[in-house]
């Protein structure tokens, strides 16, 4: 069963958000290697579904990232052919409830149902380079953020490298290349559109778990 | 009905618990060793719990920055970490301290979701043995327990049966234990848990819906001790089944 992975922290405004608090507790030093989550598969939905806020809950953050497509076995790969692993892109809504640390957040937070829609897929062929893209989230049309690929902590070569040296990505998996600094926040009756040049877009809504 | 999964003649199998051994879907007998064990059903959402054990906890309380409790500690792992019986796992040269975690895995029969803990239990299918391996020098203190600790290619091994439900009595009065080329080095029983079963189902399905194939690895209890290469390292359920293991290095997968 395919696997989709979420990757902390790699945009490097989000690493620097943080500041001087990773040396402080509970993180004490700075990441060193790829931190992963997985998005299981009660969470994923797809481009016009409705996301549910759920009750107690004021806002939910909407995690933009671009989702590399594992075309085939990607063990120990070299970060200099790494791309040759990836079958396609997506667009890729990593719905969170706000939380404020990374040390242990719950699972409640990121796994719940319908917290993952994914756009549909582009060929790899389509994106000349990855790393250079640009993500664009708009809020009830309204665009509130921009980010580019190309302010990674571990570019997409170095990435692969780094996760399939401990874990093998298989057909099918989607591995998030990160969600940047200052994720916009929506409530219900707000709808989200995040918009990857070349790769498409993906727009949700919210609605009230109350109201659902 | 103890029920497992084989590679054998060339193809995979269906296959139930035999007096010799295993006895194919197609009736053929086939002996314990002979078979290439597989995860013995077919793996959805793999959901692991870290310090369901109050003397585990207490174990490990030194690494811990948060000891507040106020629900379980659930953790994600994905199919792909996953070996059968008489699997080998690779320890790195360079870890000093990768460890076991006997643990009953409870497995999902169907659709859950806002299930109450009195009606929880009718959602499990059955139950296996699940060896969770560690590798504590790869733990960073971001979204903890890390995928590079506890996600790694070999390093959960889950088997050898699944056995019904039905034939499990009191999933919560099991005696579980390690062995360590034969050594005992972990006791536990699940009537330890601090989240029982019918509390994670809860729990779990309360935000979440769980379904067929979905597997809950409910924790470990106090014990864990450090393996090396050429280790063979058997955790064991009593009613469940008793689950092999062998700790092989770097130059078997094929690394310097």
């Amino acid at each position: 069963m395919p696997t989709v992975y979420g990757t902390l922290l790699n945009f490097r405004d989000a690493l620097d958000a943080l500041g001087a608090a990773v040396h402080q507790p509970p993180y004490k030093a700075p990441p060193k290697a790829p931190v992963l989550y997985i998005k299981p598969r009660n969470t994923i939905a797809a481009d016009g579904d409705a996301v549910i806020v759920p009750s107690g809950v004021d806002a939910l953050e909407v995690g933009a990232s671009l989702g590399l497509v594992i075309g085939r076995t990607a063990c120990r790969v070299d970060e200099a052919d790494a791309l040759d692993v990836v079958s396609g892109y997506v667009v890729v809504n990593d719905v969170s409830v706000p939380h404020a640390s990374y040390y242990r957040p719950s699972m409640r937070f990121k796994c719940r149902d319908g917290f993952c829609p994914i756009g549909a897929p582009v060929a790899r062929a389509a994106v000349a380079d990855p790393n250079a893209l640009t993500l664009r989230i708009e809020v009830d049309g309204t665009e509130v953020r921009r980010a580019s690929a190309s302010d990674l902590v571990r570019p997409i070569g170095r990435l692969l490298a780094d996760v399939t040296d401990f874990m093998t990505l298989h057909p099918g998996d989607v591995l998030m290349i990160g969600v940047p600094a200052r994720a916009p926040q929506v409530r219900a009756g707000q709808r989200s559109r995040i918009t990857i040049d070349g790769v498409g877009s993906l727009s949700n809504h919210y609605v009230a778990e109350t109201a659902a | 009905m103890k029920r497992a999964r084989v590679a054998f003649g060339g193809a995979v199998h269906d296959a139930v618990a035999h007096a010799g051994g295993l006895r194919l879907a197609d009736g053929r007998v086939v002996a314990e060793a002979d078979a290439v064990w597989l995860p013995p059903f077919e793996v959805g959402t793999v959901i692991a719990l870290g310090l369901n054990y109050a003397d585990h906890l207490k174990e490990l309380s030194k690494e811990l920055t948060v000891t507040t409790q106020d629900e379980p500690l659930a953790f994600l792992k994905s199919p792909g970490a996953l070996i059968g019986h008489r699997g080998q796992t690779r320890r790195p040269s360079d870890a000093t301290f990768m460890h076991y975690e006997c643990e009953l895995a409870v497995v999902i029969g169907g659709t859950t979701r806002n299930v109450k803990r009195d009606q929880a239990m009718q959602h499990v299918m059955g139950y296996t043995v699940a060896n969770d391996y560690a590798i504590r020098d790869y733990l960073e203190n971001y979204y903890r327990p890390n995928l590079r600790v506890k996600n790694r290619d070999t390093c959960t091994v889950i088997g050898p049966w699944l056995v019904d439900a039905a034939d499990v009595p009191d999933p919560h009065a099991l005696e579980l234990r390690t062995l360590v080329n034969g050594q005992i080095t972990q006791r536990g029983n699940t009537r330890n848990l601090m989240n029982d079963i019918p509390a994670l189902i809860e729990y779990l399905s309360s935000f979440m819906t769980l379904d067929r194939g979905d597997v809950i690895l409910t924790g470990t209890p106090d014990g864990v001790v450090n393996v090396d290469v050429g280790d063979e390292v058997v955790t064991e359920i009593d009613g469940i089944g008793r689950l092999v293991n062998t700790i092989v290095g770097d130059a078997a997968f094929g690394r310097a």
